[in-house]
């Protein structure tokens, strides 16, 4: 299979409340996502960088719009797509099968009244048909893809521990092997070795599958583990974009440096700094409404 | 840096052969129990002014060490000592004037201060119960520490859901140490905020250490943010201690497998590396 054309391209990507649009929340972004390769976002809460996230997968609230702008999405099949212009029944059709999502928090995304066994089963009926026996196989072999014991789908949500059920979320994105995977900080809310567990996995799957991957975060030593190129927003706007040794290694813009600067690291030998907003101009330090977050 | 803190020899705080067992439910409908030892014969001494670390990840006990060691749990067994007395012994009303002296800051910005309290009668809540001065004399002294944590007079009057997740940290951290404590029990004071906030709280914590000649026990299970403010380390993994040393010895010779783990999992290791060639 060769690519051509990279697996998603945001062009000129704006976001803004309905009600006042020209309170630009996501500001002209653009940037594109290979196959098999790793884009990460970074930023701070309130960058923008969920809801760009969001707006891929057309999951922006009801009181958000997207006000300009593209995201082509490359399928097989169907050609280039641009997703901002599909219906609802289409871009379902495209949601969990060509593009799969993990979130932040795995306690409140999983249902707590379902088997986790039913909850990775959904989509591959949904988008597969896949029923009886040949559905509890694939259940078995994608748990045990993520590590967990394939005995485990008939544990609920609540018998797992943190980590397992972030396993279980990666396994529900991937059962229907998408094309993209969007992961929205997957690993804040987990223990550090967890944490070290999960990014592997991940970029192993991604390496298998050839899958793309949008992985958002705010700390730079996740990005050192697993970005191929990365991209840093700032107050909705991309300031920096390159490849991982690139940005790491010779930031330009001084808001990456600050960002870099403030990481701490295991040897102790950096003082911590706290983030530096003195570039700005005419000192804009007043921080950016929450509402950004969601 | 830590190294040229003055750290006198004297413990502040020592904690002997602590056990703290849990039920839980389990079998066919929960009908059977099944015991968990969270806290399994853990001793740990932390010296006046210097900052004792907590290490391990979730479900090795360390949560629980912090309320054990604050009396906000009972204990199986084992003694607490500060200031020669075993704070597990005391009653309520003895127990209550000493824990002035104990203070606490949590984990979760977002649930640990209550919604429906002004920032002010958050912070001097404490003064109020200790029954420290009177109306005004309370008063000035939020103000003072709220000004000292970067805050201002005028957040008195908000609630905190006006506040971003670094700003309610310092809310936190100046209703613990209004009451002029001796000791902090930090509680993953830092996992809930984002990295370009934390080395903030971090700095904070650190002045406010020296100003106010206080010591720490803070518990984390990020050895990035360890090595930065801590002293001392106690590692512990299924409720047991697996290491104890300082900060430089552990980081440069682990000893104990699971620490090694813990060093490896450490995000981003090669971003340092990559600045060291």
């Amino acid at each position: 299979m060769t690519v051509t054309t990279a697996l998603l391209q945001l062009e000129h990507v704006s976001i803004a409340p309905r009600k006042t649009p020209s309170r630009l929340l996501v500001n002209d972004v653009s940037f594109t996502i290979e196959a098999g390769k790793t884009t990460c976002v970074v930023g701070e809460s309130g960058s923008g960088k969920s809801l760009t996230a969001l707006s891929v997968m057309g999951l922006l609230s009801k009181q958000l719009q997207l006000s300009a702008g593209k995201v082509l999405f490359n399928d097989t099949e169907a050609g280039v797509q641009d997703l901002t212009l599909l219906d609802a029944e289409s871009l379902r059709k495209i949601r969990g099968a060509k593009i799969a999502m993990i979130f932040q928090e795995p306690m409140t995304s999983l249902n707590p009244v379902l088997a986790v066994g039913y909850q990775i089963g959904e989509s591959l009926t949904t988008h597969l048909g896949l029923k009886g026996d040949s559905l509890k196989i694939k259940i078995a072999s994608l748990l045990e893809m993520v590590g967990i014991p394939p005995s485990r789908a008939n544990s609920y949500p609540d018998e797992l521990s943190g980590g397992q059920r972030q396993r279980v979320m990666i396994a529900m994105s991937i059962a229907c092997e998408p094309r993209l995977l969007i992961a929205d900080e997957p690993t804040t809310a987990l223990d550090v070795t967890v944490q070290a567990q999960i990014l592997k996995l991940l970029d192993t799957l991604k390496t298998r599958m050839n899958m793309g991957m949008l992985f958002i975060t705010h700390d730079f030593g996740v990005v050192a583990d697993i970005a191929d190129n990365v991209v840093v927003m700032f107050r909705g706007e991309i300031v920096e974009s390159g490849t991982k040794e690139q940005v790491l290694n010779n930031p330009q813009h001084p808001y990456t440096k600050a960002l870099l600067e403030c990481v701490p690291d295991a040897d102790g030998k950096k003082p911590l700094k706290p983030i530096d907003y003195a570039w700005l101009p005419e000192n804009q330090v007043a921080p950016q409404s929450e509402l950004v977050m969601l | 840096m830590s190294e040229a803190r003055l750290t006198s020899s004297t413990n502040i705080l020592e904690a002997k052969h602590l056990v703290k067992t849990y039920s839980q439910r389990s079998g066919k409908f929960g009908f059977g129990t099944t015991l968990v030892k969270a806290l399994d014969d853990v001793s740990i001494i932390l010296r006046e002014g210097s900052t004792l670390a907590v290490v391990g990840e979730s479900g090795s006990g360390k949560s629980t060490l912090a309320r054990c060691l604050l009396q906000l749990q009972p204990l199986d067994s084992g003694e607490v000592l500060f200031a020669g007395q075993d704070l597990a012994k005391l009653d309520g009303v003895v127990l209550r004037s000493i824990r002035k002296n104990l203070q606490m800051v949590f984990q979760d910005p977002f649930a640990s201060l209550n919604p429906r309290m002004r920032v002010g009668e958050i912070v001097g809540e404490g003064l109020l119960i200790h029954q420290i001065g009177n109306a005004s004399e309370q008063r000035q002294k939020v103000v003072a520490m709220l000004k000292r944590v970067g805050l201002t007079e005028a957040d008195m009057q908000k609630y905190p859901h006006e506040f971003s997740g670094g700003q309610r940290q310092r809310i936190g951290i100046a209703r613990a140490l209004v009451l002029k404590p001796k000791v902090v029990v930090c509680d993953e004071p830092v996992s809930a905020l984002d990295v370009s906030i934390q080395a903030q709280i971090l700095l904070l914590l650190k002045e406010l250490q020296a100003e106010m000649a206080l010591s720490y026990v803070f518990i984390s299970h990020d050895l990035r943010v360890v090595r930065h403010i801590a002293d001392d380390i106690v590692v512990m993994y299924q409720g047991k201690v697996v290491e104890q040393g300082s900060v430089v010895d552990i980081y440069q010779q682990p000893q104990h497998e699971y620490t090694r783990n813990l060093l490896a999992a450490i995000p981003g290791k090669k971003i340092v590396n990559a600045s060291d060639v």
